[in-house]
């Protein structure tokens, strides 16, 4: 039990990934969780304005249970399977993130500087995480997929496409992290 | 029954991303940074055993509990929008440290900013359906 309590090693944590990759073929459907993004754009109606809504969203209900069932477990795992919900991150990481001034790094599962109930009165952090959440949701789309659609199911099947987009994904992320950082923090 | 089958995958998932820690935006910055192995453990060991498993699928024609083949349905071949979208993505992915999947799983741990990422996000993708004809493919 004490072992479950702790965070998860990697050579754990990607095996179960595995499996939930290929429970998800084995009932039939796929791994890739942002066309959910989509589905939902179509649930509030997208469909009147764009034909790229226009889909029988009710097949995809399938997915949107997966996502409940993905809300039920962070929660179970943070209240039920954590004693103290620290991610320990390595000292040099935590080292620079504090010169951008993330004091919460080393000591919390977020950082509190942009997830923590203050931090939604902080237009700057409202911003981030409106503008993150933007780029995610259309980046996803049109690259087809994200981290589960590509890197995983994608990757897993020798696309090459996949590929081209997780190589995108890490474009992406590193210019984000090394260039832009700085100037934002 | 078969609902309650997608909800037992999806606990089991959201379980996963919180404990392996994946939902954690200093992993994700820790992963750019290249200071420290976890993140791409965690890929890539699911890769691997990924590869095997879609091959063994393939090879013995696997059937699902209903029956029915397992179908792999290949990708389009473009190189531009998977590229351009890809780096989009990973523009967010490293500045709200969440991709589409822990998200959710953020939303049940507690974490009430993490709907404005939701929210966003859903918002990020009706755009590229609107735009969606003028961008390079």
């Amino acid at each position: 039990m004490n072992a479950i309590m702790q965070p998860w090693p990697w050579y754990v944590s990607g095996p179960l990934i595995s499996l939930v990759l290929f429970l998800l073929l084995w009932v039939g459907k796929n791994f890739g969780m942002s066309s959910n993004l989509r589905t939902l754009c179509t649930i509030c109606g997208a469909d009147k304005t764009s034909d790229f809504f226009k889909f029988d969203w009710k097949a995809q209900r399938w997915n949107l249970v997966v996502v409940l069932g993905a809300i039920i477990g962070g929660f179970i795992a943070s209240t039920f399977l954590t004693d103290t919900a620290v991610v320990n991150i390595n000292p040099e990481t935590v080292k620079d993130l504090k010169e951008l001034g993330f004091s919460s790094a080393g000591n919390a599962y977020l950082p509190t500087e942009l997830y923590s109930l203050d931090a939604l009165t902080d237009i700057k952090s409202v911003l981030i995480l409106a503008i993150g959440g933007l780029l995610v949701g259309f980046g996803t789309r049109y690259a087809g997929g994200c981290t589960s659609g590509h890197a995983i199911s994608g990757l897993s099947n020798l696309q090459l496409p996949s590929l081209i987009a997780v190589i995108g994904f890490f474009i992406g992320g590193l210019i984000m992290i090394h260039l832009l950082f700085p100037l934002i923090f | 029954m078969r609902t309650l089958l997608y909800l037992l995958i999806g606990i089991f998932f959201g379980i996963t991303m919180f404990k392996s820690e994946a939902a954690s935006w200093f992993r994700i910055y820790e992963m750019f940074q290249f200071q420290s192995f976890h993140m791409y453990g965690i890929m890539g060991s699911a890769l691997a055993i990924g590869i095997v498993v879609v091959q063994l699928i393939k090879r013995y024609k696997l059937k699902s509990i209903y029956g029915e083949r397992i179908q792999f349905i290949p990708k389009n071949k473009s190189i531009s929008r998977y590229l351009i979208g890809g780096i989009i993505f990973g523009l967010g992915w490293a500045l709200a440290g969440a991709c589409p999947g822990p998200m959710f799983t953020l939303v049940g741990a507690g974490f009430a900013p993490i709907l404005i990422v939701i929210v966003f996000s859903v918002l990020g993708t009706f755009l590229y359906g609107v735009l969606k004809d003028k961008l390079p493919h």
